[in-house]
């Protein structure tokens, strides 16, 4: 599915990623876990394609394609989908109209019509339900005003319609309470269906008790230095990030 | 190679730059007592609106051409313009559809407003304008049974000489300044709207404007009355050919609204704004005034303003009737070298007036974009509103964008808010949308008509999305 090779990242003039390397098999759940600072998210955001995340060597392979070549918009094409940590607003777009609007950008790269109102309206009901989000929300302007939990549950959603083959989230349990971090936990543990691959990035082991991952890779200046299975996360909350 | 597909791509965004090739009657160039005596005699006009019209050019005589707009403009030769063109064979104007030379239609037809009424958008009446002359207007019998009358003003200054002495040049009085007393002497075609009192007209009403002929000037009149009880809802919409040359339109547009009336003014202008050099484009020097002259009445005017090489309007609001409304609802975009200078004035004169301006700039490329804008309370208007927002996206960093709102409160009683925003498009936005699977350009428009929204809903719902579409396409090219 995935696989990063000797990957060195630079942002604004500062190298980030020294060196990582990483391969994520389809259908596993693999997490990052590192202190706040090493440089984590930054994975995400080159993985994306972020403006201004200069690739200094390395290369990355997703679904035998040569990702770091492509566009964010035909990574999001191909299947890779970034839950962002704090989602942007877009004043003036209404929810409805954008979700409709993003699903058929895939369904036109994938040689489909736009789909038609009504058949998007009872997708839109069925997946808004299975997370619990009242359909009021549609009508509002994309994450504008929504509390933590309610942009959070739109980045599932999301993830929901478009129906990508790699999710990584990103500190997706920051600003979350315990229902809202539950909740939005279930609704990812749906999306798992042993094809679906998952990368999950964040500092604390809470997020990790609800979605397990089959690994767990301990990031530090720059890189990875420590692979193990779940146990290893439940360690790091014990011991801290600085025992070894 | 780079070339050539630059070319494409203008080609593709200003895709109603075609020329009709269709034989035209012209008067000789130049602007003298002649040129407007045969114009008036072409329309076949009573004499007193000859007389009207050498007033006005006699006044004009003494006038010069204003300097003040923020726009750079090439000094106009107005010796060196055609005033006049028409289609050959208008000299016995067409009776019916049938009669109008199939290419006149088919041009309409490529510009997406089909005047057949069989296959005309259904609810929309549509008076076209080609050049100096109204070519056919559609569904004018059925206004008629119930008393609407619109129809070319030439036509109404024949059928309705009454209705137009008493309203032409009272809102916009002849001597308003250069290009409003311009127009007033060589004014061609535009339409003529009466709302009989308490009648809701049942369609939109709307106008077409089309430049065809080149080094020709374009003198649009319109005149809207709403009498007392009446509803309209009125737009209308411009295109012209790609030309090297600077083209003039110079229109002069006057709403009067009586008691409890209410006009709904909708403008979607898209003249060709010139090549991405700059060179070329209509310049659209326009006069648009509305009076609500009586009690409860209300006049909105929405724009979108895309297209010219330099516009300069300022669609206004007298309100002098007790608690009458006046609102402004504009987006306007200018690209590569456009200049943009619009806004509006609300002149408050009687007690208890509203009027609420939403403004909404977006420059892109190396374009000027200018809100200028006047709240006036007068002494008497007490109680009295105004809420003004003016918002400025730069798209780029070639560009300017500025707000100039000037208010002047003579009423101890009466409030003004006003707010103004200036913002660029954020890279998080960008990302976001192009991580959800948009490209740059398709995210851009996204949040550009997020941007518009609040104006673009106040059209009509038939142009609406005609509206968004030309919103992404006049910014095409800009994404960095």
């Amino acid at each position: 599915m995935l696989e990063i090779k000797n990957l060195d990242v630079s942002v604004e003039d500062k190298q980030i990623i020294k060196n990582l390397n990483l391969k994520i098999g389809p259908g596993e759940v693999h997490a990052i876990m590192g202190p706040n600072g090493s440089g984590k998210s930054t994975i995400a955001h080159t993985l994306a394609g972020k403006p201004n995340y200069l690739v200094e060597a390395g290369n990355v392979d997703f679904k035998n394609e040569d990702l770091i070549a492509k566009d964010p918009y035909e990574r999001s094409l191909l299947g890779l989908f970034l839950a962002f940590q704090y989602p942007i607003e877009l004043p003036g777009v209404t929810n409805a109209s954008y979700l409709k609007q993003i699903l058929n950008a895939h369904r036109k790269s994938r040689g489909e019509n736009p789909i038609d109102a009504g058949e998007f309206l009872k997708i839109l009901k069925e997946k808004s339900r299975n997370l619990n989000i009242p359909m009021e929300m549609h009508s509002r302007f994309v994450n504008a005003g929504f509390s933590g939990g309610e942009k959070k549950k739109n980045e599932v959603l999301q993830m929901d319609l478009l129906n990508p083959s790699l999710i990584i989230m990103d500190e997706t349990d920051s600003g979350l309470d315990v229902d809202a971090l539950k909740s939005t936990s279930e609704a990812v543990n749906k999306l798992r269906d042993g094809k679906r691959s998952f990368l999950i990035i964040t500092h604390y082991l809470r997020l990790l008790e609800y979605i397990e991952p089959d690994h767990v890779h301990v990031f530090g200046d720059g890189s990875i230095i420590e692979s193990g299975d779940k146990s290893l996360a439940s360690r790091i909350d014990n011991e801290g990030y600085e025992v070894k | 190679m780079n070339k050539i597909n630059k070319d494409n791509f203008k080609q593709d965004a200003y895709k109603y730059g075609f020329v009709t090739e269709i034989e035209d009657e012209k008067i000789p160039k130049g602007l003298n007592e002649e040129v407007i005596k045969l114009i008036s005699r072409k329309k076949n006009e009573p004499k007193w609106m000859l007389e009207w019209r050498l007033a006005a050019y006699e006044r004009l005589k003494s006038m010069e051409v204003p300097k003040w707009a923020r726009a750079n403009i090439a000094e106009i030769d107005f010796q060196d313009l055609y005033y006049y063109s028409s289609p050959k064979d208008f000299k016995d104007k067409p009776k019916s559809l049938q009669e109008v030379d199939p290419k006149l239609l088919e041009t309409y037809e490529k510009l997406g407003i089909p005047l057949k009424e069989q296959e005309a958008l259904a609810g929309v009446a549509v008076d076209a304008v080609f050049d100096s002359v109204s070519v056919a207007t559609t569904f004018k019998e059925k206004l008629n049974e119930i008393g609407v009358i619109f129809c070319p003003i030439s036509e109404a200054i024949q059928k309705h000489p009454d209705l137009v002495k008493k309203y032409i040049g009272s809102v916009i009085p002849v001597t308003d300044h250069f290009y409003a007393t311009l127009n007033s002497a060589v004014f061609s075609d535009g339409s003529f709207v009466y709302i009989p009192k308490n009648v809701k007209c049942p369609m939109e009403l709307s106008t077409y404007f089309r430049i065809n002929a080149s080094e020709t000037g374009q003198f649009e009149r319109t005149l809207i009355i709403a009498d007392e009880g009446s509803y309209v809802s009125y737009l209308e919409g411009c295109t012209a050919p790609m030309r090297d040359e600077n083209q003039l339109h110079a229109a002069n547009v006057e709403l009067v609204a009586l008691d409890n009336a209410e006009i709904k003014y909708s403008t979607v202008q898209n003249w060709y704004p010139g090549n991405e050099d700059g060179k070329g484009g209509i310049y659209n020097f326009v006069t648009k005034r509305g009076l609500c002259k009586g009690k409860n009445s209300k006049i909105s005017w929405t724009q979108i303003e895309t297209g010219s090489a330099i516009t300069w309007k300022y669609p206004s609001c007298i309100l002098r009737g007790d608690n009458s409304t006046g609102e402004f609802y504009s987006v306007a975009i200018t690209n590569n070298h456009q200049q943009a200078d619009t806004g509006t004035k609300m002149i408050h004169l009687g007690k208890n007036t509203k009027s609420r301006i939403v403004s909404k700039g977006i420059s892109a490329g190396k374009s000027s974009n200018t809100y200028r804008g006047l709240v006036n309370f007068h002494r008497k208007a007490e109680n009295s509103k105004n809420f003004t927002q003016c918002d400025s996206l730069l798209v780029g960093s070639n560009c300017k964008a500025n707000t100039i709102p000037l208010t002047e409160n003579n009423s101890n009683t009466s409030s003004l808010e006003h707010e103004a925003t200036t913002s660029k498009i954020s890279d998080d936005q960008l990302f976001y949308c192009m991580q959800r699977g948009l490209d740059a350009e398709e995210a851009q428009s996204l949040i550009v008509n997020g941007f518009c929204k609040e104006v673009l809903q106040q059209l009509p719902m038939e142009f609406a999305v005609e509206a968004q579409k030309l919103v992404s396409i006049s910014l095409e090219g800009s994404v960095g």
